[in-house]
């Protein structure tokens, strides 16, 4: 697969995957690819290492994208036709943009915004960033121009949990359950029937007074913008459902990655989500198949003393080794899903943290299958 | 090291692909081998340890994976379950309150609500006496951390209940197991990385969100998957020499990995130093497993590695 077909007529590109398998640096390689080809890109992180922010000039504060200096990629060997727009995601910051929106006027924002439970739960709340990050491609889609949006994905303990955020959101808003909540003995509550008001009674023994009454001050005054919620996650799913919406999943070659992959792409099956292929990072390609490692020492004597010659004989038997288990994992992958939209990414000698690394991926990923075998050969191992 | 296994607690912390769950059931492995009775749980709803293990389903039940070493994956739905027919007591009117759709609706939007009764359900496998009925006590219990957000997060979960709660009985309960989590006496936290840039930036972070935050140490930090140092500079020098000499495509490959391999070695060893005069302290060494998959074996090893190093 080369990413650039992949990605052909598209406007949103979301990147999912687990943690730790390159998401961020792929994301990334993908939007600069996609901006050198001529596109306005944004490419929206969640939590970048540090060099590789402060080389996309990531280190501003603001919330909103800016542009990546184009003399970057000249430096880097990459002839920039487009733009490169950049921003890492401040989940904190961008809930309280959504709030400021949705209020109906300044009176119910300020009550939301320095409600206690607000304060103390909206940075650390499980679930704000996946709902906050669906929310900013929504509102980067609405208010500027770009040609392509590229989300790199938060780390997400069941894979699926951003797409539902919203929905998760107003579900809870809109229910009769929390009308009855509010007003536990009032009208609501009897024709919810008895059932819900005994529930209510036994949930004040387990919670205590105080932390119910809190909660049905903060669920009130949020209460008065679910029309504005409710509006925003159809938004969202109809950026979702887009044609022009795609998926790219991102995973390393090892079997749990390789699981998560799998798993992911079944969930998005299963949501009838649009799909467009698999990233595979840091590959160990395998170059001479069943090499016998006496065979390798003795073509190496001439060169080197036995010893040194030995050791890298050994060193080649465990690579080789790597290199057998990736291809098995990403053979099991490609039947798995029936598909061959595979981009592979050797595994590089040092880690990625700046443009030249990038745009070292990004060789990679803006390839046909038959350049990149031939790439490969050339560079791995 | 003694002194960490000797704590009743023990968080493994560390971004996802750090080989967490695999450092936890090594120490798991290394504190059962001692004679404790050790449970590692793990909150990410899989159950990769009873797996690799092939020890059978551990989702929210307490299964024996080796002498003396158990294993639970805890899901908040079953803890939460758990936790009021704890507080309730009465079992239908529990049942009531688990199976009504609007306490449902209640416990997913209730924010921070999941990881306070996973955090609940670990401070009770911690207890002398289990309020899990049937179940016995457990010398050492060592939490496989999850993955999303800092690792810091899930253990402030309690106080932060216990202040948006301000009275009653979760509010208490909150600060008892807050207490606990901050006594260094009685909890030890780990945390893994990678021999890689971010990891060790990351596991930094860690150490000064602990103290700030928690005003906790960070025990230990285990360096995991370091490659074997095969090859020194001058030996570099030799095969990129004989690379450029050499012209069967064997050789050649050979070579290359050679070269690759030093090279991420040294860059390896580079961060390794980096974290070390940090941290102040050397850090434990796990070597990099070329297997294509960790099962028992491997973990027999790694723990053995584990115990003399620690």
């Amino acid at each position: 697969m080369n990413v650039a077909d992949a990605l052909k007529d598209k406007r949103v590109v979301i990147c999912g995957g687990s943690g730790g398998v390159g998401k961020t640096t792929a994301s990334a390689a993908i939007a600069m690819g996609m901006a050198a080809r001529g596109l306005k890109v944004a490419v929206v992180t969640i939590d970048p290492a540090k060099r590789l922010a402060n080389s996309l000039g990531l280190d501003e504060l603001g919330n909103e994208p800016h542009p990546v200096d184009p003399g970057l990629f000249e430096a880097a060997g990459i002839e920039m036709k487009g733009e490169l727009w950049a921003m890492m995601l401040d989940a904190k910051r961008t809930f309280d943009e959504v709030i400021e929106r949705l209020a109906p006027d300044e009176e119910t924002r300020d009550e939301i915004l320095e409600n206690r439970i607000y304060k103390e739960l909206s940075n650390a709340v499980a679930g704000s960033q996946e709902y906050t990050a669906m929310s900013k491609l929504y509102d980067l889609d609405r208010d500027h121009d770009f040609d392509l949006l590229v989300l790199d994905t938060p780390p997400s303990r069941n894979a699926l949990d951003f797409l539902d955020a919203p929905d998760r959101l107003t579900g809870f808003l809109e229910g009769r359950a929390l009308q009855v909540f509010l007003k536990p003995t009032g009208f609501a509550g009897r024709i919810v029937g008895r059932g819900t008001g005994m529930v209510f009674s036994v949930l004040k023994r387990v919670t205590g007074v105080d932390l119910l009454e809190d909660l049905s001050v903060f669920f009130r005054s949020l209460g008065g913008l679910i029309d504005g919620f409710r509006e925003r996650a159809d938004q969202v799913n109809a950026l979702l459902e887009d044609p022009q919406t795609t998926f790219l999943l991102v995973t390393s070659p090892e079997r749990e990655p390789i699981d998560e992959a799998i798993y992911f792409w079944q969930k998005l099956r299963d949501a009838e989500m649009p799909f467009g292929g698999v990233v595979v990072n840091r590959v160990h390609h395998d170059e001479a198949p069943d090499a016998d490692p006496d065979e390798v020492a003795a073509q190496l004597e001439d060169e080197l003393s036995p010893s040194l010659a030995r050791k890298v004989a050994a060193n080649f038997r465990d690579y080789q080794l790597l290199a057998h288990r990736d291809a098995a994992n990403i053979e099991r992958l490609a039947q798995r899903l029936d598909d061959r939209r595979l981009a592979l990414v050797p595994h590089l000698d040092d880690d990625v943290h700046d443009i030249a690394g990038l745009a070292q991926i990004h060789r990679f990923l803006f390839a046909s299958d038959r350049e990149r075998a031939r790439m490969l050969a050339e560079t791995t191992a | 090291m003694s002194t960490l296994l000797d704590k009743r607690l023990v968080f493994v912390t560390g971004k996802g692909g750090v080989g967490k769950s695999t450092v936890a059931a090594a120490l798991g492995m290394v504190a059962a081998r001692q004679g404790r009775r050790t449970i590692v749980v793990e909150v990410s709803e899989q159950d990769r340890i009873a797996r690799a293990f092939h020890g059978g389903d551990s989702h929210f039940r307490e299964v024996e994976i080796a002498d003396g070493l158990w294993t639970i994956s805890v899901d908040p739905q079953h803890a939460l379950e758990e936790y009021l027919r704890i507080q309730i007591r009465v079992k239908p009117l529990a049942d009531l309150l688990s199976g009504s759709r609007m306490f449902q609706y209640f416990a997913v939007a209730t924010p921070g609500m999941s990881e306070m009764v996973t955090m609940g359900k670990v401070w009770e496998l911690t207890q002398m006496q289990r309020r899990t009925r049937g179940a016995s006590r457990y010398d050492l219990v060592i939490v496989d951390a999850p993955a999303t957000g800092h690792g810091v997060a899930i253990m402030r979960t309690p106080l932060t209940f216990a202040n948006v709660a301000r009275v009653g009985p979760v509010a208490q309960q909150g600060r008892a197991i807050h207490e606990t989590i901050t006594d260094a006496r009685h909890t030890g936290v780990v945390a893994v990385a990678l021999p890689e840039e971010m990891p060790v930036n990351e596991t930094l972070t860690l150490r000064d969100e602990l103290r700030r935050e928690l005003g906790l140490p960070l025990d230990r930090v285990i360096v995991n998957a370091l490659y074997p140092e095969r090859f020194g500079p001058r030996q570099a020098t030799t095969l990129t020499k004989a690379l450029e000499g050499a012209d069967a495509p064997l050789a050649r490959a050979a070579l290359r990995a050679a070269l690759s391999e030093q090279r991420r070695a040294r860059g390896q060893r580079e961060q390794v130093a980096r974290l070390e005069e940090a941290l102040g302290d050397e850090a434990v060494r796990l070597p990099y497993v070329f297997e294509p998959e960790i099962g028992p074996e491997q973990f027999e090893a790694l723990s053995r590695e584990l115990e003399v190093a620690l």
